[in-house]
């Protein structure tokens, strides 16, 4: 097996270089931060990712989580390993400082969740999902739930979950069934939750659920959904935890991946019912859902490339110490590793091309959420949120797409034996298949793209991100005849962009029908896009860095190369998109129900 | 009391090595930089000792380039309180490093000082052994286990063969061995508290102390690579292939 270590490097560059971190901690409420501690941060993460996380990676999916009569009991070490996690801080990484949280910004908390996601997924849904609790409760609760709930998940001594689905409510949450009746001072609630996440475990002191409900006379629809907290024990009135709740967990699903992660069958109030507390006011429960929905969609992705990166630096230590063949072209003489091939080489470069874009890309999200926060200009804060929106549905969408792809391609590195269980390789696929599918899948990632992101604001902030990919035209050409092919196929992909949005923008209105059809392609047209407009940058960065004699020259020449690779290999798909989008809607919707 | 620890800044255990294409020494520029792990368990056992009540105050001391900050950093992260950086490059040897040591334990006074038993780079296992030669303090390596009893400490050392118990008068110097403790990891809140800490860089200079190298390194090469092994037919031949082959019996 390989050992996970953190791509620092690669993690700085696309920090400073890309994503803008210096204008992050800029930004009012991080006068504390400084470059040289998230280079700490991150460094300390690595290693705490190396050594207590990855090396439960596979034992963990081997043997999985186990329900016993409605216990559930992680793997062996996950207990101890959670208690490490929490007892070393990193639970409050990005939380509020009032409670206890470190107070770190998104784009350093989305860095340490690649790491934590590289090293060990199951594991990260835990502190993950509580970290979404977290920002739900953080803009709706009252100050009295916060006082009781924040400061022990902040600490991570107890956890968080999100309970959305129900057996006929997935996508379609205007479903929801679980009903919840007002009783004294809170409500007790009735009903059945599926796929959540962690939602019953024995690694903290107490899960918290937000659960999404129905009061008595709320209205039909999403209209009539209201959130609540319901804890596993009711906490006492000193905050320590009190009665169990009517809450228990009646089975867990037997899945493709992320095995060491429970994902339960919760039933709620099969008793006296189950205590529950209204967060915010009746019927916004779905509105408040969202909120925590966007970081969590955001989240996802950043998932997506840490499989990526693992599966990446999975491959790269087989391909170096796998020998078989010779050289191309060499009939005799020592026999190689499969890393002199070819092939192998081009599989490798695209995965390496494909993370480092995905991370570039995520990054960015993550600077233009925390200026969307912060950023004292009203105008910068506007144009930030523009941005984040429209990049939320591609980072999550697009990096999982791809995330799936490179860890497919890490199994194809290791041919025959990455079939082989043991080798490792296969888990990296079957745990990055579940992330296009959950938090909303990649069609309604692209549903949003091209409905409330670009067709709703007639693709203003899409046709200001062109914009500014068209100004790399200059500085491209100046990095001479090597790039021209890069240069050239990056026009010709904004152009591809530019016009299929344009289609989008032109043909929502008339025929959303037409649109909804295509939006999966145009969804990874805008993400293998966007993605060659954060490596061009890194070209650029890394060729104007080589001037200085003390820089990396190895780090940098290498970026230089796997961006034109990008350019070369991978933006030629964006052409093909544009196509599927312009002209493929009609196919899609010429076979009614009965012809398939 | 006061604890003086060292600390030195070596390349990531997990770094695969490579030597210069002119054989001048090993590639560090650009490759990942980490604490000696031998340092590590010497800085938590100072903060165990701390954590205990029986130290008040740990200073961590590098000599080595400015970079070496960062490993000041990490050590008051764990728990020590100040840092002290001797910037003196990166080609230094024990002698001259057991020196600048030396001068800056007299400034500081420590009753204990605490060094890894070498640093795996050079591997040289010699400071801890010239820091006590040259202050005239008694010194206890290889330890893995300590306490301190007033004006003495009680150690155990680990020798060849079996454990070696001591008592030491202090001041003295101790040198950390493996099995001594498990370094905790750094705690978040912990790292943003150590940027607060005190750093002092001073350099050699000051010190008073001629960091020349004695030695010259004429050549570094990469060992050679393991041939193949071979299958012997009983023990009789492992034993004559030992004997008059591999010379080792």
């Amino acid at each position: 097996m390989s050992i996970y270590n953190a791509p620092l490097k690669d993690m700085h560059f696309a920090l400073h270089e890309i994503a803008g971190l210096d204008e992050v901690l800029a930004l009012p409420g991080f006068e504390e931060i400084t470059a040289e501690l998230v280079d700490a941060v991150l460094a300390e993460a690595g290693r705490f990712a190396r050594e207590v996380l990855d090396p439960l990676n596979r034992s963990g999916d081997t043997t999985g989580a186990k329900l016993d009569n409605g216990v559930v009991t992680a793997p062996a070490g996950y207990r101890e390993a959670y208690a490490k996690f929490i007892e070393a801080g990193w639970n409050g990484l990005g939380a509020d400082p009032r409670y206890g949280g470190q107070g770190l910004p998104h784009t350093v908390a989305m860095a340490v969740q690649e790491i934590w996601n590289s090293a060990n997924m199951s594991f990260c849904l835990a502190p993950m999902l509580t970290s979404g609790v977290l920002e739900a409760l953080r803009h709706h609760a009252s100050p009295e739930q916060l006082e009781v709930f924040v400061p022990k998940l902040t600490a991570g001594e107890w956890s968080g979950t999100m309970n959305l689905t129900e057996p006929q409510a997935g996508s379609d949450l205007s479903a929801v069934r679980t009903q919840a009746v007002p009783q004294g001072g809170h409500y007790l609630l009735r009903g059945t939750k599926i796929f959540i996440t962690w939602g019953e475990h024995d690694m903290s002191e107490n899960i918290v659920h937000l659960v999404l409900a129905r009061t008595p006379d709320a209205p039909e629809g999403v209209k009539g959904i209201s959130l609540f907290i319901v804890p596993k024990f009711v906490p006492n009135a000193d905050g320590s935890v009190g009665e169990r709740n009517d809450v228990k967990c009646v089975s867990i699903e037997r899945k493709m991946g992320i095995h060491a992660s429970p994902t339960c069958v919760l039933s709620y109030g099969e008793g006296k019912g189950a205590i529950g507390y209204l967060v915010g006011e009746e019927n916004r429960g779905l509105e408040y859902m969202f909120t925590m929905m966007n970081h969590a969609r955001l989240g996802v992705g950043i998932e997506g490339i840490g499989l990526a990166e693992r599966a990446y630096q999975h491959a790269l230590d087989y391909a170096r110490t796998r020998v078989q063949g010779r050289e191309i072209g060499q009939r005799s003489g020592d026999r190689v590793t499969i890393i002199h091939h070819p092939d192998v080489k081009r599989m490798l470069l695209s995965m390496k091309a494909q993370v480092e874009a995905m991370r570039a890309l995520a990054y960015t999200a993550g600077a233009a959420l925390d200026k969307a926060r912060r950023h004292p200009d009203p105008v910068e804060k506007r144009r930030s949120q523009a941005l984040v929106d429209l990049l939320t549905p591609i980072v999550k969408g697009w990096c999982t797409e791809q995330g799936v792809e490179v860890a497919s391609t890490g199994m194809q590195v290791h041919g025959g034996m990455g079939f082989v269980e043991e080798t490792g390789a296969a888990q990296y696929l079957r745990d990055a298949r579940i992330t296009t599918i959950y938090e909303g899948t990649t069609g309604i990632q692209a549903n949003d793209l091209v409905g409330r992101k670009v067709a709703f604001e007639k693709g203003a902030t899409a046709m200001t991100l062109i914009e500014e990919m068209r100004a790399l035209d200059a500085p491209l050409a100046a990095l001479g005849a090597d790039f021209n092919a890069a240069r050239s196929n990056f026009t010709a992909a904004i152009d591809s962009l530019e016009a299929a949005t344009l289609w989008v923008v032109d043909t929502s209105p008339v025929a959303p029908n037409a649109v909804a059809a295509v939006a999966v392609p145009y969804l990874k047209l805008f993400g293998a896009v966007a993605g060659g407009w954060v490596m061009a940058r890194s070209a650029i960065v890394a060729r104007a860095q080589c001037e200085d004699p003390q820089s990396d020259r190895e780090f940098l020449t290498a970026k230089m190369a796997t961006a034109r690779f990008y350019a070369e290999h991978i933006l030629p798909q964006a052409r093909a998109h544009a196509d599927t989008v312009i002209t493929g809607s009609s196919s899609v919707l010429a076979l009614d129900e009965a012809q398939f | 009391m006061k604890v003086l620890v060292t600390v030195k800044r070596v390349i990531d255990p997990y770094v695969k090595v490579r030597v210069k294409s002119d054989g001048s020494g090993v590639e560090t520029a650009n490759i990942k930089m980490t604490m000696n792990p031998f340092c590590e368990i010497a800085v938590e056992q100072a903060v165990r000792m701390k954590e205990a009540g029986v130290v008040t105050e740990i200073v961590v001391v590098s000599v080595g380039a400015m970079q070496s900050q960062e490993t000041l950093r990490t050590a008051m992260a764990m728990g020590a309180d100040r840092g002290i950086l001797v910037d003196a490059g990166v080609d230094i040897e024990p002698l001259a490093v057991a020196k600048l040591l030396k001068a800056i334990i007299q400034k500081e006074n420590p009753q204990l000082v605490i060094t890894g038993k070498q640093a795996i780079d050079d591997d040289s296992n010699q400071t801890g052994q010239m820091i006590s030669a040259l202050m005239g303090w008694p010194q206890a390596t290889f330890i893995s286990n300590i306490t301190v009893n007033g004006d003495t400490a009680d150690v155990t050392r680990e020798i060849d063969g079996g454990l070696e118990k001591l008592t030491i008068k202090l001041p003295a110097v101790v040198t950390s061995d493996l099995r001594l403790n498990e370094p905790r990891y750094v705690t978040l809140p912990n790292i943003m508290k150590a940027k607060k800490k005190p750093m002092e860089v001073i350099k050699p200079d000051a010190l008073g102390v001629d960091v020349t190298p004695r030695l010259k390194t004429l050549k570094v090469q990469e060992p050679p690579s393991r041939s193949a092994g071979v299958k012997v037919a009983d023990v009789k031949e492992l034993v004559a292939k030992l004997r008059n082959e591999a010379r080792v019996i």
